[in-house]
């Protein structure tokens, strides 16, 4: 256990393993059975925020923070969809354009953090609220319309495995790539750790951090088309109902990354995330009230990064 | 320098407020014949002051109208078994032997009319000894959840699916993936597909509009001024609300001095209407898109010392309460929560192989000052809605709260 | 008190505007009836003062108001003899609250920021499985008065403002501050760092339970009282050029803020931008804010004891 605990990534995986076992024996004595397709289930719920997750990973290693996912979500989701106006042959076009209000957006958090020196927390929270202020002036609801060949994306599966979990592999991959096998990887870390040390050793400390930012709004970007095409339009609250923001910086934080960056790293969030899924789909099968799933999480997340802390913290002393 | 920097940008937001081009909220240099909203809400509901809500059919707006003097089919006493003009459709080829396993699918349970709505349709459930299983997921209102869940239900064996759609528009792919598989009901909200074997609902948004617009436009004299507060834009059942209450006011000679969105918020519906008392000294009417925050809006006349004026609320037995203590002006139209009842009578028409109606129009009483006595149940809890069809089920009302 | 006078010159620029917009605001009624509205998110802010200058976030305050506000409904339930057992036990629930998530931030060694982002989801979760999804119950006319009657909440206001002065004269205060500007020092100074910080979140806890019974009692119950509060909180506090991170900043000029961005919501109001406008606004504001009162300070970044 203690072999366990010492690694949060390993941890995570040993929760998510444990999670699973009771999670299958609880519904088997209360009469269900877990099918194939509930770990579809599993795979579809945890998409949208596993790819948020991703790129919010991004976004605290480098020491940052970012609360305007959730609002550029439902901005990505209603652009992308209105730009589709139903139309197949739009749907280069729409997607081009959803991930280039992202970049902007991602942007404009990383310059408003590094060169206007704006706390994370402030900065991109202001930037929520300028996303919001604009969605409420131009949206009403519901608008837009994605045409059927892009809701594959979101309800087509190959095999057992939905088309929209291939697309979160493959973002956590190429993160994972970015992270490890790059310069711009180290560099975040470094960043990350102790930023006037990366800058001595001659790291761009501000380009670092707004890259990262960037890559963590296409990140939601992605995620946003995702929805749509879930949706068939796009939905001005998609993002905020889902509360992808705090979740998913909730999900980072259970796989083991430091909220203070420098430490952690996507193979751990894949699992935070997967873990907050199966404790979905565990507590869907039995019926939870949603508000007991809403303590639980609460007490799960807390208690997970307590561990963690006890851990570095006996490394440290 | 930073000291400096910070009193520019204050003067300049000050300036850029005064030099505004905005219409100010209601202001009355607005012709008066044409209603005036604010900037939001003309922007929310309308192109301009003149244009209808993108949601507006006038063939529904119609019918809908229409409905509120049609007599319903059906037992007089059970007004979530009745249906007004029913198309009824064959369901044969639904019919198995029991007992039945019904699933639901429900957007959420996070207001006081869905609780009681969700209360109601449980016990509803227990009557029944032929559904030996009832499956119910909450979406907790988020549209890619309810989509999971629909996902989910199907594969559980359910021998009928029940939905209460979180969002109309958004929720349409998932239900008609569903239709093919399982026969499927749809209550409340709406979706945009015809597929399921019924949709239930009250006569609808436009008749509730209406009914409380048409009470001011009559108590309140010509001239009057009307402050019309809605909870938020772009939700289907809510615009209609508002589209017919627009129409009455349109032809109407009362004056609207302001539309705003208060969240459902008490204390954001308190401040707002104190506001308006304060800038134009008197208001004559209030019309309101739903209940819930009827109470803080006239407790914001009673702490600002002016006379109640002219109310529409809702069936909530806090309305009805200071309505009678205070000896109100009121109307309360309803959007009856034993709508949650009709959904599993019909599921079981349905695998029973009865006809059931297409659209299934349930009446849609209003309360009015002489039928108040009736609703006003002082046992039961505050936040109580009073047509919930649920006095003669075995649990009331201890499972609603009440004592 | 130096960084604090920016926040008062806007301010004093925001008051004006009303007043020219609406004349209504210069009379007694009008200005008690501003005071009523700002004084609980006045409140908040200074619990969230005391927070933010020790290093540490709050984000459960928001669910904490719901909570007090959804119990006191259930168990008041209309009875005028439980209003003031039940306001008690609404302060010692507060206390409690932000007993344990300091215990938690500073014992168990979780960053805050994660902390009260559990309590958020842990206590807007439990009141409502308590309640069945939706508020319960009604709350007795003794427990609105608080509320309602702005000669009250004016009073609970100031006498607020005046301990969080008092307080932050004290001993405490200054301990507060070190721990909060350089957490080592302050350790090696023979600071109780981790005691001044529980005490920081006991006092916003407290902060909470007040300002959840003044927006009890000006609108009754409701579940979305406390909505987003916890970022408003923030907000004010930054906006009266407390850094985030801890060390600066002063509790008048945290409160001032909170009067801030209500006068901020008021004027917007006045001039039809309510609603869709109002955040984008709101939004441009905290970062011009924030940017300009940092020009001349270092980088600022999450670090292991600052968040």
């Amino acid at each position: 256990m203690i072999a366990l605990v010492a690694n949060p990534t390993r941890a995570v995986y040993a929760a998510l393993i444990a999670t699973l076992a009771i999670g299958w024996a609880l519904v088997a004595f209360d009469g269900g059975t877990f099918t194939l397709n509930d770990l579809v289930g599993i795979q579809q719920r945890s998409a949208a925020l596993g790819i948020v997750a991703v790129g919010q990973t991004l976004a605290i290693l480098a020491g940052s923070l970012d609360l305007s996912v959730a609002y550029l979500i439902s901005l990505v989701s209603l652009v992308a969809a209105e730009t589709m106006a139903g139309q197949s042959s739009n749907i280069l076009t729409a997607v081009v354009v959803a991930l280039g209000v992202s970049a902007l957006v991602g942007l404009v958090n990383g310059v408003v953090i590094t060169k206007l020196k704006v706390h994370a927390f402030i900065a991109t929270l202001g930037v929520a609220l300028v996303i919001r202020g604009v969605l409420d002036h131009l949206y009403d609801g519901p608008a837009g319309r994605v045409p059927v060949d892009f809701q594959q994306l979101g309800y087509a599966r190959i095999g057992p495995i939905p088309v929209a979990a291939i697309l979160w592999a493959a973002v956590a991959a190429g993160v994972w790539f970015l992270l490890r096998r790059t310069r711009f990887g180290h560099r975040v870390y470094a960043v990350g750790g102790d930023v006037e040390v990366a800058r001595l050793s001659g790291v761009r400390t501000d380009r670092v951090v707004i890259a990262a930012h960037v890559l963590c709004s296409l990140c939601a970007g992605v995620a946003g088309l995702l929805l749509a095409s879930r949706l068939g339009a796009g939905a001005p609250t998609v993002g905020t109902d889902g509360g992808y923001d705090l979740e998913s910086i909730a999900a980072v934080v259970l796989g083991g990354t430091a909220l203070a960056g420098g430490r952690g790293g996507v193979a751990g969030t894949v699992g935070g995330v997967l873990l907050l899924a199966v404790l979905d789909s565990v507590f869907n099968q039995l019926e939870v009230n949603s508000f007991f799933k809403d303590v639980v999480r609460g007490v799960v997340i807390v208690v997970a990064v307590a561990v963690y802390a006890r851990r570095t913290g006996r490394r440290a002393s | 320098m930073r000291r400096l920097l910070v009193a520019v940008a204050a003067l300049a937001l000050a300036a850029a407020g005064c030099a505004s081009d905005l219409p100010p909220t209601g202001a009355s240099a607005q012709p008066s014949a044409v209603p005036a909203t604010s900037a939001a809400a003309s922007e929310a509901a309308s192109a301009g002051t003149g244009a209808q809500s993108d949601f507006f059919v006038q063939a529904d707006y119609d019918a809908q109208l229409a409905m509120r003097t049609q007599t319903a089919e059906g037992p007089a006493d059970k007004p979530w078994e009745q249906a007004i003009a029913p198309q009824m459709v064959d369901t044969a080829k639904y019919k198995k032997d029991g007992p039945y396993h019904l699933c639901f699918s429900n957007a959420a349970v996070n207001n006081p009319w869905r609780q009681v709505g969700w209360t109601t349709m449980q016990e509803e459930v227990a009557l029944h000894k032929e559904i030996k299983e009832f499956t119910a997921l909450d979406a907790e209102g988020k549209d890619d959840k309810q989509i999971s869940d629909i996902a989910d239900l199907q594969a559980k064996g359910c021998d009928a699916l029940i939905i209460s759609p979180n969002t109309t528009a958004t929720l349409t792919p998932a239900v008609s993936g569903a239709c093919p598989e399982v026969p499927v009901i749809v209550f409340d909200r709406g979706v945009e597909t015809d597929c399921p074997v019924t949709f239930i609902k009250p006569i609808g948004g436009y008749a509730f509009g209406a009914d409380g617009a048409e009470f001011l436009i009559e108590k309140v004299p010509a001239g009057g001024k009307i402050l019309a507060l809605r909870i938020l834009p772009g939700v289907d059942v809510l615009e209609t609300r508002w589209s017919a209450a627009k129409v009455a006011f349109d032809k109407s000679q009362l004056q609207v001095v302001g539309v705003e969105f208060t969240d459902g918020d008490a204390a954001k519906t308190k401040s707002i209407v104190s506001d308006y008392i304060a800038r134009h000294g008197k208001i004559d009417g209030v019309w309101m898109d739903a209940g819930a925050t009827a109470v803080a809006a006239i407790e914001a006349f009673e702490d600002a010392g002016a006379p109640v004026p002219a109310f529409v609320g809702e069936d909530q037995q806090d309305f009805l309460q200071k309505w009678k203590d205070g000896n109100l002006t009121a109307v309360a139209p309803t959007y009856p929560t034993y709508q949650w009842r009709t959904p599993i009578i019909a599921a079981l028409k349905i695998l029973k192989g009865e006809e059931v109606p297409k659209m299934w129009n349930l009446p849609q009483p209003k309360i009015t000052q002489d039928s108040l006595g009736t609703y006003l149940q002082p046992n039961m809890p505050l936040l109580h809605y009073a047509l919930c069809g649920c006095e003669s089920m075995p649990g009331f009302p201890a499972k609603w709260g009440g004592k | 008190m130096k960084r604090a006078i920016p926040i008062f010159v806007v301010l004093a620029g925001l008051l004006v505007a009303i007043a020219a917009a609406n004349p209504f605001f210069l009379e007694p009624a009008g200005f008690l009836a501003f005071l009523k509205r700002v004084a609980p998110l006045a409140i908040l802010a200074a619990g969230q003062y005391f927070v933010i200058v020790s290093g540490e976030f709050d984000l459960s305050v928001g669910s904490l108001v719901t909570v007090e506000v959804v119990v006191a409904a259930r168990l008041i339930d209309g009875d005028e003899a439980m209003t003031w057992p039940v306001l008690v036990l609404l302060v010692v629930i507060g206390l409690l609250v932000g007993l344990v998530n300091g215990l938690v931030t500073t014992k168990l060694r979780v960053p805050s920021f994660i902390t009260t982002l559990g309590a958020m989801l842990i206590l807007s979760g439990a009141v409502f499985l308590w309640t069945g999804g939706a508020p319960r119950g009604a709350l007795s006319q003794g427990f609105r008065v608080f509320g309602r009657e702005g000669v009250w909440a004016v009073a609970i206001l100031v006498l607020v403002v005046v301990a969080a002065v008092l307080l932050m004269r004290a001993d405490f205060g200054r301990t507060l501050v070190a721990a909060g500007d350089n957490e080592k020092a302050a350790r090696l100074s023979g600071v109780r760092v981790d005691r001044v910080r529980v005490f920081a979140f006991v006092l916003s806890g407290l902060s909470a339970a007040v300002a959840g019974i003044l927006l009890g009692g000006f609108a009754g119950v409701s579940a979305q009282v406390g909505q987003s509060l916890e970022f408003q909180a923030i907000t004010a506090v930054v906006l009266g050029g407390v850094v985030l991170g801890g060390g600066r900043g002063h509790v008048v000029a945290a409160i001032a803020g909170a009067f801030t961005l209500e006068a901020l919501f008021t004027l917007l109001n006045l001039h039809g931008i309510s609603g869709a406008l109002e955040y984008a606004v709101q939004g441009v504001i905290i970062i011009a804010a924030v940017a300009v009162g940092g020009l001349r300070l270092p980088s600022l970044r999450l670090s292991p004891s600052k968040v």
